[in-house]
């Protein structure tokens, strides 16, 4: 059984109807992940016994008549920073190597209790930081649509897991971009919810005032899903917000007549790729025709998001990483002394990229930059934050490509920093406004997937998904895979 | 050009980030490639803005003063690079 | 005559008697085998996040009251970034540009009458693990051992302004200061368990001068005394630099209580400071005037009021009332003790003579006291009743302290009943008089001190449990 193309859907629909079980399901999916990961790479770590535990107890509890939960028995991967009890968590970081966290972060162990069963720990770039999952201690992921190209990140094994068919679905995490720009360049669908609307319990921090974790999916109702099941409020995580959940599922709605789409142009620049901007271009124009009024608007302030970013984001890292100081987990380099095992602990576990951030954020933290750096930058947040806000009282929703490119290859801007900060020019902007923002493949340029990012109100994922569920409608595919060739032609 | 280089320096040495001077050069030189579009920023009129801290609005989340069961001490030590009695163990520390 | 002014600030950090941590729901308990109060929260576990205590901000609203601070209607909490092994995650939670409380001020009780000590400012933060050096301190120790349990107990720091003059002062200041976190019910203040600690900034300068000395800043001085024999080391040292012409150091020094000496502690290797930010891990907290004003009806009678009450109630004097509210379990002891016994001066007699007097030498808490004020209450009316006399109380006393029997029984027990039975009496005082022929000679012969020498006589063969009056009498009645 080829279970590469399966949606969750569908494999709740296989397991409802007893065409298989969830031991046989996740077998079959192991056995897929041994036959493609050697050259895939999504995996830092295949969690094979518990898998097939939590499948075997599926299997009983089906055979005592139990209810199931709504993920029951559909296999998932989880970003290597967020924890699982007893399984390690490495961040993709020498540093973290033999850690097993003594807890579950909040959304696994919410997709644990919906029926959820993990295949394992998925690729990234160390701490989150980087762009194409080159920055992993471990090895590199490949782009399942091209071998010789990158898989974005920071979430690149999560995005080339679920575009590869090893997982159903996956967990992520977005910062600046790091679910949804590996998510466009591997062709699938990737969600950032609200800042606060997902639980960062159990979530390795890279930039608390940003981080969130969601979903990657192969298509919108997935996302749907599994965005019911990890959303709400946290009492763990003073910043889950104590508001109410709708039910995703009912917004995936093939309606959006009158819909108030406005259109950045600075997201249009000079930037991105003429050929990214036909096909996002193009996927506007479906969304017109099903009757969403579409307009051009502005967001002056968000071409400083860039550097606003790496102020805050570093500032705030330099400081949730001095935790890693080899005296209550991690790995330790024994010294003489305090002061010289806190410094070889740090300089043998910690990656160049990692450093390069620790050390831009403590210099940016510093007496002498602190007013000058940091809190011109808190103060410019305020001003990209009251752009989106203007834009929100005029439109539901903001269009954009996700990235400026396509995927690009191995090695072609890890020695040119400028050019890797590129690539998330685009997605980095919605994270500074705590904006919820999904991107949905929408057509190939030279063979590679190109992403639209939908960008909403805060809290108003409602609307991001039925307008992305709109588009995907009318699309013409259901979802794109590499192995199909993309099912989307070039000429969307 | 002296004056950030002595002050990464400075930065590494809080930072507990063991690096070579050669190491150092580069990072300097990405600091400061990328300082250059922050100084950007020192431009815009921010006068009458509010700094963003966080992009909630929410205040006063509390938990109410209850007693939960923490961690087995042997969970507490499983991941110690260096354990002695119960405790963790760090060298000396002058 | 001193030609130098001293300066002193105090910062005190009290712990909050919570029942749970400040960010996450281990308990405070205090003791406990080692890493056994701890959670992924409080050891710094990558993920973990902090959720603020309520309760904590409600103690640290009711002190700051109590101190007289401006309560902030905003505060938020910053990161304060070092590397510590007891620090977990190298951050301490605290508040640094917006603390919750400010402006301040306490009285303190000096030779020249009271005096205002100003509060700069009242803040909430995290209390740090505890380390154990192996080897005799830190300096010789080959390595140490944390332990957890203590991190992330709530803390107040309550930073008092350059306004005391003296290490006497500070020492009230500091009395004063452990008085209202007592009577408030914020903090248990054990100095022995580190629940109160207090580092002092410290400086000279030539008497009348408008600008502050060079100061010092003294840490370790684990118990009142040691913060005033510090203090007054520190004093004496730094006049003595200054007359020798040499500076004063802007340094941290260590109290050695073995040695009696302050020693420099080995700065750190802290390049640029803490580099303090907005915690964005937390929300700020909004203080309005309700609430403030639902925590002011929490507050208890303060020791100052119950000071003044004292003294118009019961006509006690100043320094009894002063003496007897500084603690609030002293304070509580004595309320026990004047609604059982109406002779409120009576007991504050015994409480700052024979009680205070025991309790210190024994070094015990008066909690732990093991004369209850009802046992302190009986033995006062077997006094009044005769049944013992003034002396044997002392003796009883003393007694009840080391065993925490009632008075009744060991008078019992060990035949401590006065004698008050004329016909004894008699016989006794007949038996001196006849051994001591002189004195009653002397007596007669109008010398009035011989009499005193009888009666001591009696006293002596009954083993002080003659009544004294009675023998009086008789004596004069047979002279």
């Amino acid at each position: 059984m080829d279970v590469s193309k399966l949606t969750i859907t569908e494999t709740r629909a296989l397991l409802a109807d007893r065409k298989i079980n969830a031991q046989e399901l996740i077998n079959a999916f192991l056995s897929y992940i041994r036959k493609t990961d050697g050259d895939t790479k999504a995996f830092i770590n295949v969690t094979e016994e518990q898998a097939l535990m939590r499948a075997k107890k599926i299997d009983d509890a089906v055979k005592s008549g139990k209810n199931l939960g709504p993920l029951s028995g559909v296999p998932m991967g989880v970003k290597d920073n967020i924890c699982t009890k007893d399984i390690k968590t490495t961040c993709a970081s020498k540093m973290l190597d033999n850690f097993l966290p003594p807890y579950d972060a909040t959304v696994v162990e919410r997709l644990h209790d919906a029926g959820a069963i993990t295949l394992g720990k998925l690729n990234m770039d160390e701490f989150a930081m980087g762009s194409s999952t080159e920055n992993s201690y471990y090895f590199k992921t490949k782009n399942p649509w091209d071998g010789g190209r990158v898989p974005g990140g920071s979430s690149g094994g999560s995005a080339a897991a679920v575009a590869s068919g090893q997982v159903v679905y996956s967990l992520g995490s977005d910062t600046g971009g790091s679910i949804r720009q590996p998510a466009a360049f591997c062709g699938v669908v990737g969600l950032k919810p609200s800042y606060g609307r997902v639980s960062r319990w159990g979530l390795v921090a890279f930039a608390p005032s940003m981080d969130q974790v969601g979903p990657i999916t192969k298509n919108v109702r997935d996302c749907a899903l599994v965005l019911n099941n990890i959303a709400g409020h946290d009492s763990l995580d003073t910043t889950s917000m104590d508001c109410e959940v709708p039910d995703y599922e009912r917004a995936l709605v093939d309606d959006i007549k009158g819909l108030r789409v406005g259109i950045p142009e600075e997201f249009f620049g000079k930037g991105t790729d003429p050929a990214v901007i036909d096909r996002v271009e193009r996927a506007i124009g479906i969304l017109e025709e099903q009757g969403a009024i579409c307009e051009k608007t502005t967001l002056p302030n968000s071409k400083y998001a860039l550097p606003v970013y790496y102020v805050i984001a570093t500032c705030e890292a330099s400081s949730g990483l001095a935790r890693f100081d080899g005296v209550r987990f991690g790995c330790r380099s024994e010294a003489e002394d305090l002061v010289s095992m806190y410094k070889s602990t740090r300089a043998e576990g910690f990656g160049p990229e990692v450093k390069f951030r620790i050390l831009l954020g403590t210099y940016l933290l510093g007496p002498e930059n602190y007013d000058k750096y940091y809190t011109k930058a808190l103060k410019v947040r305020t001003l990209i934050r009251d752009d989106f806000e203007r834009a929100f009282k005029k439109y539901d929703i903001l269009v954009s490509p996700t990235t400026p490119t396509t995927a690009f290859k191995f090695g072609e801007r890890m020695s040119n920093p400028a050019a890797m900060r590129q690539s998330d020019l685009l997605t980095i902007p919605a994270n500074m406004a705590g904006i919820p923002a999904i991107t949905v493949p929408c057509g190939l340029v030279e063979g590679m997937p190109v992403g639209m990012q939908i960008m909403g109100r805060p809290f108003g994922e409602k609307t991001l998904l039925r307008a992305a569920y709109t588009y995907e409608c009318h699309r013409g595919c259901d979802y794109m895979t590499p192995t199909t060739g993309g099912g989307l032609g070039e000429g969307v | 050009m002296a004056s950030i280089w002595e002050a990464v320096k400075r930065s590494a040495i809080s930072a507990n980030l063991d690096v070579s001077e050669e190491e150092l050069d580069i990072y300097v030189q990405r600091i400061k490639d990328i300082i250059g579009t922050m100084d950007e920023l020192r431009g815009i009129s921010t006068e009458n803005t509010e700094p963003t801290v966080n992009v909630l609005s929410a205040q006063n989340i509390f938990r109410e003063d209850t007693v939960w069961e923490g961690l087995s001490r042997d969970s507490a030590l499983k991941n110690a690079p260096c354990v002695e009695d119960g405790q963790f163990r760090v060298p000396k520390i002058v | 005559m001193r030609e130098y002014e001293t300066v002193i600030g105090l910062e005190v950090h009290a712990e909050l008697k919570t029942e749970s941590k400040i960010f996450c729901a281990c308990t405070t308990e205090f003791g406990g085998e080692p890493n056994t109060h701890v959670c992924p929260v409080c050891l710094g576990m990558p993920g973990a996040l902090p959720v603020l205590n309520k309760k904590v901000v409600e103690y640290a609203i009711k002190a700051a009251l109590a101190l007289n601070c401006e309560i902030a209607s905003i505060c938020r909490f910053d990161r304060k970034n070092y590397f510590y092994p007891d620090l977990p995650k190298a951050y301490q939670i605290s508040q640094q540009d917006f603390p919750i409380a400010a402006g301040g001020y306490l009285m303190i009780n000096t030779p020249d009458g009271e005096k205002k000590i100003g509060i700069n400012r009242l803040h909430m933060e995290e209390d740090a693990g505890k380390l154990v050096h192996a080897g005799d301190d830190i300096a010789r120790a080959d390595y140490s051992l944390v332990d957890f349990n203590r991190s992330t107990v709530p803390l107040v720091e309550i930073v008092s302004e350059p306004h005391l003059r003296s290490p006497g002062e500070a020492r009230a200041y500091l009395d004063h200061l452990k008085a209202i976190l007592e009577y408030t019910e914020v903090s248990d203040c054990k100095m022995q368990e580190g629940s109160l600690r207090c580092d002092a900034n410290i400086s000279v300068m030539p008497k009348g001068s408008k600008e502050f000395g060079v100061k010092t800043e003294l840490k370790n001085m684990n118990s009142f005394r040691a913060l005033q024999r510090a203090l007054e080391y520190e004093v004496e040292r730094q006049i003595g630099l200054l007359k020798e012409g040499k500076e004063v150091l802007h340094e941290t020094r260590t109290w050695n209580e073995q040695k009696g000496i302050t020693e420099v502690l080995r700065s750190k290797e802290e390049a640029e400071g803490y580099r303090f930010f907005p915690d964005p891990d937390l929300m700020p907290l909004v203080i309005d005037e309700q609430w403030v004003e639902a925590v002011k009806t929490t507050i208890p009678e303060l020791p100052a009021d119950k000071k003044e009450r004292l003294m118009k109630d019961y006509d006690l004097p100043e320094y009894d009332a002063g003496v007897i509210t500084s603690s609030k379990s002293l304070a509580k002891f004595y309320d026990s003790c004047v609604g059982l016994y109406d002779d409120p001066k009576e007991i504050s007699n015994w409480l700052m003579g024979e009680l205070l007097r025991l309790l210190n030498t024994n070094n015990i808490e008066i909690e732990d006291s093991p004369i209850t004020a009802e046992n302190l209450v009986e033995l006062l009316k077997l006094q009044d009743e005769g049944v013992i006399s003034g002396s044997i109380a002392k003796k009883v006393f003393e007694e009840m302290f080391e065993t925490g029997t009632d008075p009744e029984t060991i008078v019992e027990k060990k035949g401590l009943k006065q004698i008050s039975d004329v016909g004894e009496l008699g016989q006794i005082v007949n038996g001196v008089m006849e051994k001591n022929p002189q004195s009653v000679e002397d007596y007669r012969g109008g010398k009035e001190r011989a009499l005193k020498f009888l009666v001591g006589q009696v006293m002596k063969e009954t083993r002080g449990k003659a009544n004294p009056q009675l023998v009086n009498e008789l004596f004069l009645k047979k002279l």
